[in-house]
């Protein structure tokens, strides 16, 4: 006996927005039955995971704080996988954002000037996009596969920003700690609310939304990326310019995510540090899926997202879990949202049942 | 052959079909059909696409099962199992879309398709000599598949049916692929298989074939018998009323046209393809004249994808004046500048490259009539899009509940009279037309020509390549022939015939097309 996946005859469109709340859901259960196995009470366990980090001002803002860089990431994201391009490599824009930022923050520590800030963002955002559209020409010009290259990308980005911030980035006065000086307070983002580290990187995320949204369905440019994704025959007959699309949605998602690094240092962090991501750029790619690729579902996805990172940390403190269940839920999060999707298009038979694939 | 005497059976009818029944999710595809096949007769299952022919041979050959009805075999009712229990009966079926491995030989694909009952490959190799020497198909047991032509390569499947005791053969739409004159050898083969005593069931929607072949028809519509006939009979007309129904009106007679100056003029047109397996376009050279239809023919994977795609802009050429759009060298223009100077272009493809599957009518509007001010400042003008869309589905009278559709959920026929009439409306100079009626009913195909002709009326130079001849005829003011990447000569639709064109697909031209080319060109300056 054999299952097999027999397509539906359509998918149903209610359906496929219920997915991702059906994979919340079912990782929600998962997940307690996993606490109840190591010992803990499963509702206590769920609590202090997503409830807890949330429980008061600091906490929400703490949220925002980290879902503004997933979902800056995954806004990007969305657009390229719309054209069918699939770059896996937020991760390493955002890292190559983040160091470009500091270079140039680092250039600006004796300098007081209002430019600071929007220079040192722009080089963040310039540093992300030259990385991405790298990997596009290299799509473009070669043929060679953006999925591998981008992966490629993200570690040589690591390497990159640890031979700096070991090397010439180095603190001087820093006792050989592998981090920079201090940012310049002109060239950090400013605080939105007193007292918490929520800053107005959150208003170019929620920007980044309104913005991904309105290009996506009402500019033709959208058009076409759309079109370009479902039925690339369809757009070269058209004379959509496919190569100039591919640098296009590149070139935003690098911005995008260079943006998310150039925030990270500028922002909570304030300096360039080794580890300035704990994983958001790959993430983000959960986070683009969850929310449908469309601009409003990642909003709600990159919270979500963000409420797992926070709970992972207060799950380690609290009910001293290693760090792992953060990735745990992400991996479980993301099995989910594809199983569901598989059941939505598709019905599971037993093969053995002798039942042929009718086509009328 | 143990098939040359016609068994004396209880009831004289080999097949009969009493009441078969078969519903699918939403969609009655049999409805109580009756069907009886003599030993020896040629029958005819006659109807337009969706009418049920396929769903009632599959359950013919044992593919699905009736809900209800019986299947009477030889006078015994039969419930047919699976392919394999209809081949062991005697039942074989050619399909329209032939599975055969390209890098086998003849012999080893016919094995492979007969599984255990192959036996010994040197003996089947002899058996297919004698079958296919026997019923006239000149077939090489030796041969490769991939080095045969599409008519050779139906015999091998028509073969493989033969070397079974075989009662009742089931050709789907067998002609589609053929040239006139492999369409004329096949008949030679399928009457001198009847008159062995062999059944045979043929499935078509080309009236004239059915006419010139078969004792008898039975005409479906949507899922019903609405006819049987002796085709022989009663005239083509009669017969396309049954299948299309009284209140459809039906193609007749074009006026034809003789147009004016050139507006498409390709010149010594060469393209070696990148892909081994595509075509190669020799030294091509025609125009076409604004205010005629000029018609292609040529059987497929001759060399008009490749012409197409060179003409669309998809595939530069080597030099621009390659191809030009009057005074206009074009060819290493884009498809969009190609639209700007005037080309409209229906793909072969309606489903996928004619129109993205998933998006609604009016974003496909959008897909190919962006130039026609429906964008401002990059943003979508959607009040104008949803105008134009409505209008080309009010003008052109396509079937759907309105522009947010889904391309997708159109029956061919509609989706093909929504592109049409989208790249009409657009008032193109020059339009391209592959295949424009290929798997329409024909209602929708009748309204395609009237849209075509109007065109042309209008103005504009139009091109079609199709693999349809009669459809070439009835439409076209001149016709030629591609086959092998090389391009017949010229004719006025009038002054030729379908044997001479049928001679042309099979690469046979009567002069030298370069030089009648050449001579036309230079009269032309």
């Amino acid at each position: 006996m054999f299952l097999k996946l027999q397509p539906r005859g359509g998918a149903s469109a209610t359906m496929s927005y219920l997915s991702p709340l059906l994979a919340g859901v079912l990782t929600l259960l998962t997940g307690g039955i996993f606490f109840a196995a190591l010992g803990h009470n499963p509702i206590h366990a769920l609590s202090v995971f997503l409830i807890a980090p949330v429980s008061d001002v600091y906490g929400i803002a703490e949220l925002c704080v980290k879902a503004t860089p997933i979902m800056l990431c995954a806004i990007g994201l969305a657009l390229t996988f719309k054209a069918q391009v699939w770059n896996i490599g937020a991760e390493g824009q955002l890292l190559m954002g983040g160091l470009a930022a500091s270079a140039v923050a680092l250039q600006l520590l004796d300098v007081e000037t209002a430019l600071a800030l929007p220079l040192v963002l722009f080089s963040g955002m310039l540093g992300g996009a030259a990385w991405a559209v790298l990997a596009a020409w290299l799509r473009n010009r070669f043929n060679a596969n953006e999925i591998l290259t981008t992966i490629m990308f993200n570690y040589i980005a690591l390497y990159l920003l640890l031979y700096f911030v070991h090397g010439s980035l180095k603190d001087p006065q820093g006792y050989g700690f592998p981090q920079s000086a201090l940012f310049a307070d002109s060239a950090l983002l400013p605080i939105l609310i007193e007292d918490t580290r929520l800053h107005i990187g959150i208003l170019f995320a929620l920007f980044a939304v309104v913005a991904a949204w309105t290009f996506l369905s009402r500019s033709f440019l959208g058009f076409q990326i759309k079109v370009l994704g479902l039925d690339s025959n369809a757009a070269k007959l058209s004379g959509f310019k496919h190569k100039r699309l591919v640098i296009l949605v590149m070139l935003i998602s690098g911005a995008l995510a260079g943006l998310a690094g150039a925030g990270e240092v500028t922002g909570p962090i304030g300096q360039l540090i080794p580890s300035i991501s704990p994983g958001y750029g790959y993430a983000a790619i959960i986070v683009a899926f969850l929310g449908r690729l469309h601009p409003v579902g990642i909003f709600f996805a990159s919270l979500l997202m963000a409420l797992i990172y926070m709970g992972g940390e207060l799950a380690q403190i609290e009910l001293k879990m290693p760090l792992a269940v953060t990735s745990l839920f992400q991996g479980m999060l993301l099995f989910y949202l594809l199983a569901c999707d598989v059941l939505i298009n598709f019905k599971i038979k037993l093969a053995g049942s002798n039942t042929q694939v009718e086509n009328v | 052959m143990s098939r040359q005497q016609v068994e004396p059976a209880s009831s004289s009818y080999r097949l009969q079909l009493q009441g078969i029944t078969k519903q699918y999710p939403g969609c009655l595809a049999n409805d109580k059909i009756d069907l009886a096949i003599q030993a020896g007769e040629i029958h005819a299952l006659l109807g337009e696409n969706g009418a049920g022919k396929s769903t009632l041979m599959k359950m013919i050959y044992g593919v699905t099962k009736p809900d209800a009805g019986k299947i009477i075999w030889q006078g015994t009712p039969v419930t047919i199992k699976d392919p394999s229990m209809a081949r062991r009966m005697g039942i074989g079926m050619v399909f329209q879309h032939f599975s055969l491995f390209e890098t086998l030989t003849v012999t080893e694909n016919i094995a492979l398709a007969l599984g255990d009952e192959a036996g010994d490959l040197k003996q089947l190799a002899t058996r297919i000599s004698i079958v296919s020497k026997q019923y006239g198909m000149e077939l090489h047991p030796n041969r490769h598949i991939h080095s045969l032509s599409v008519g050779e390569r139906q015999r091998v499947e028509i073969v493989r049916c033969l070397v079974q005791n075989i009662k009742l053969l089931i050709l789907d739409e067998p002609t589609s692929v053929l040239t006139p004159q492999e369409v004329e050898s096949l008949f030679v083969t399928l009457r001198q298989l009847a008159k062995d005593g062999c059944s045979i069931l043929f499935i078509s929607h080309k009236l004239k074939e059915v006419q010139a072949l078969c004792h008898s028809a039975t005409i479906l519509r949507a899922g019903k018998v609405t006819g049987d006939c002796i085709p022989a009979e009663v005239g083509t007309t009669r017969m396309a009323q049954l299948m299309v129904g009284d209140d459809t009106p039906i193609s007749t007679d074009y006026p034809k046209s003789s147009g004016t100056l050139p507006f498409l003029i390709v010149k010594d047109l060469s393209l070696v393809s990148e892909d081994p397996f595509a075509a190669t376009l020799k030294n091509i050279n025609f125009e076409v004249r604004s205010g005629e239809i000029l018609g292609i023919a040529g059987v497929a994977g001759n060399g008009q994808e490749e012409l197409l795609a060179a003409l669309s802009g998809e595939h530069l050429v080597a030099r621009a004046e390659q191809v030009c759009f009057a005074d206009t060298a074009v060819g290493l223009l884009d498809p969009r500048a190609r639209r700007e100077l005037g080309l409209g272009f229906v793909p072969e493809e309606r489903l996928g490259r004619g129109a993205v599957p998933e998006m609604s009518l009016k974003e496909n509007t959008l897909l190919t009539g962006y130039l026609q001010g429906l964008v401002n400042n990059g943003f979508i003008n959607q009040l104008k899009t949803s105008q134009f869309a409505d209008q080309i589905i009010k003008d052109y009278k396509v079937k759907t509940p309105g522009n947010q559709a889904a391309a997708q959920s159109l029956s061919g026929g509609n989706l093909q009279k929504f592109i049409i009439g989208r790249e009409i409306l657009q008032n193109p100079k020059l339009l391209v037309a592959a295949h424009p009626t290929w798997g329409v009913d024909i209602g929708a195909a009748t309204a395609i020509h009237r849209a075509l002709i109007a065109l042309r009326d209008q103005g504009a130079a139009i091109l079609v390549v199709s693999e349809d001849i009669d459809e070439l005829f009835l439409i076209s003011d001149r016709l030629c022939a591609i086959c092998d990447g090389e391009l017949s000569p010229t004719k006025a639709t009038t002054a030729t015939s379908i044997e001479e064109v049928g001679r042309w697909m099979t690469g046979v031209f009567d002069q030298p097309p370069v030089a009648s080319e050449h001579a036309l060109q230079t009269s032309a300056i």
